[in-house]
């Protein structure tokens, strides 16, 4: 059944994985590697909860198939802290309360590294638009906006 | 289930040949949805991502030459944009950055959608799709490529491995509307060129019919042609909108877009 087998960097740490054919990138990540950061809502692209750096490009992994990734690397919310301590875009949402259920969180922070790695003091046309991607059920994107200018400023 | 991972554009006609049933998946946003939801179930993926020949584009005098894994995102960037700007129009309102970072023209076509967003821009630049198997290689005008909703001319063991567009050679614009300005699915859409060689207004709706459409009608002609393209949808009620919606809206749309065509 486990008919393919697929090694992939993450976080800057080889793993192996046997998995089905059919299989996302992040259902690899979360029941196969034990990284759950990386949240599984829609499967459909829509809410952006997924998001992870696949090669240094923002991608959703449920819409990655598990070969695809194979020799390939990725970052994840939890890889983007440097020895041990928070990035500055998860430091920059704490300070703000932009957490109320915490589930959009991860794939809106790894959106908002990947944002300010590309563009440091984006417009906010500018963060709109990169974080159009990503929902936020709790409606707190007001305070999602104050994170994102912080981290920016920071 | 199996999933081949050519390397090389001729291994993945090989395998293609070999396995016709085998469905191709280059960035994943149309196919891993339908696995996701076990809407399909196929004997075998064929993992087009490893192909490199697939990757670009170029320009050869007029022509602009996309590789079927052009994405989105690669269609919104400089020059390319400069050389089919209602392709990166449209392209800016593809899903969100982690969609147009993944989706690609050429799977816009395989999918096949009346509502690909892609497709319009290529109707107004008259796109011609590349297709190759181990029997050789054809190419088929896009509009002969799309034979139905989801439905297109690809043979056993074909792919598709580019399209060939005409650079623009006036304004262009395309225009969509949705219920919000990011990860929307078109109610309609359009895309509008004024050629000005041939002095030509040439225009191509989607999500309005069947498959994507083109109106074409000299400048001379410019007073009735919203009302021509409104005409020449066959739209129908569903999910996203009414018919009569999508009519009117495309009549609106095709005014604006004159307007700033032609301003």
């Amino acid at each position: 059944m486990l008919a393919v087998r697929v090694e992939l960097t993450v976080n800057g740490e080889r793993h192996e994985a046997d998995v089905w054919a059919g299989e996302s990138l992040l259902y690899v990540l979360r029941e196969r590697l034990g990284l759950p950061g990386s949240k599984n809502a829609c499967e459909q692209g829509e809410c952006g909860s997924c998001s992870v750096l696949l090669d240094g490009k923002l991608v959703c992994a449920c819409l990655v198939l598990a070969a695809q990734a194979d020799g390939h690397e990725l970052v994840t919310v939890e890889g983007l802290g440097q020895d041990g301590g928070l990035h500055a875009v998860q430091d920059a949402f704490t300070e703000t309360g932009a957490v109320q259920c915490g589930f959009c969180t991860p794939g809106l922070i790894v959106a908002t590294a990947d944002l300010l790695a590309r563009n440091p003091s984006p417009s906010d046309d500018e963060i709109r638009e990169a974080l159009s991607g990503n929902l936020c059920r709790c409606t707190g994107y007001a305070k999602i906006f104050d994170a994102v200018r912080l981290a920016a400023g920071s | 289930m199996d999933v081949l991972t050519p390397r090389t554009l001729d291994e993945a006609l090989r395998l293609k040949a070999e396995r016709p049933d085998a469905v191709p998946i280059q960035g994943g946003t149309d196919v891993m949805v339908e696995l996701n939801f076990d809407r399909a179930r196929p004997s075998a993926l064929l993992n087009l991502s490893e192909v490199a020949e697939l990757r670009g584009w170029s320009r050869e005098n007029g022509t602009i030459r996309l590789g079927a894994a052009l994405t989105y995102t690669e269609a919104m960037e400089m020059p390319l944009a400069d050389a089919l700007p209602a392709l990166a129009e449209a392209s800016r309102t593809v899903g969100g950055p982690q969609i147009r970072n993944r989706g690609t023209v050429g799977g816009n076509l395989g999918t096949a959608s009346p509502a690909g967003d892609a497709l319009p821009p290529l109707l107004i630049g008259d796109a011609v799709v590349e297709l190759a198997s181990l029997r050789g290689e054809r190419a088929v005008p896009v509009a002969a490529f799309l034979t139905g909703p989801r439905q297109n001319a690809l043979a056993d063991g074909e792919l598709i491995v580019g399209v060939r567009v005409r650079a623009a050679d006036g304004p262009q614009t395309f225009m969509k509307v949705g219920p919000r300005n990011a990860m929307v699915i078109s109610v309609v859409s359009l895309a509008l060129t004024v050629d000005h060689d041939g002095a030509e207004i040439r225009a191509a709706f989607g999500s309005a019919g069947p498959v994507v459409g083109l109106v074409t009608a000299p400048l001379a002609e410019l007073d009735g042609f919203p009302e021509r393209v409104s005409a020449a949808a066959s739209p129908i009620d569903d999910v996203r909108g009414s018919a009569a919606y999508r009519r009117h809206s495309l009549r609106v749309l095709t005014e604006r877009a004159l307007e700033r065509c032609l301003q």
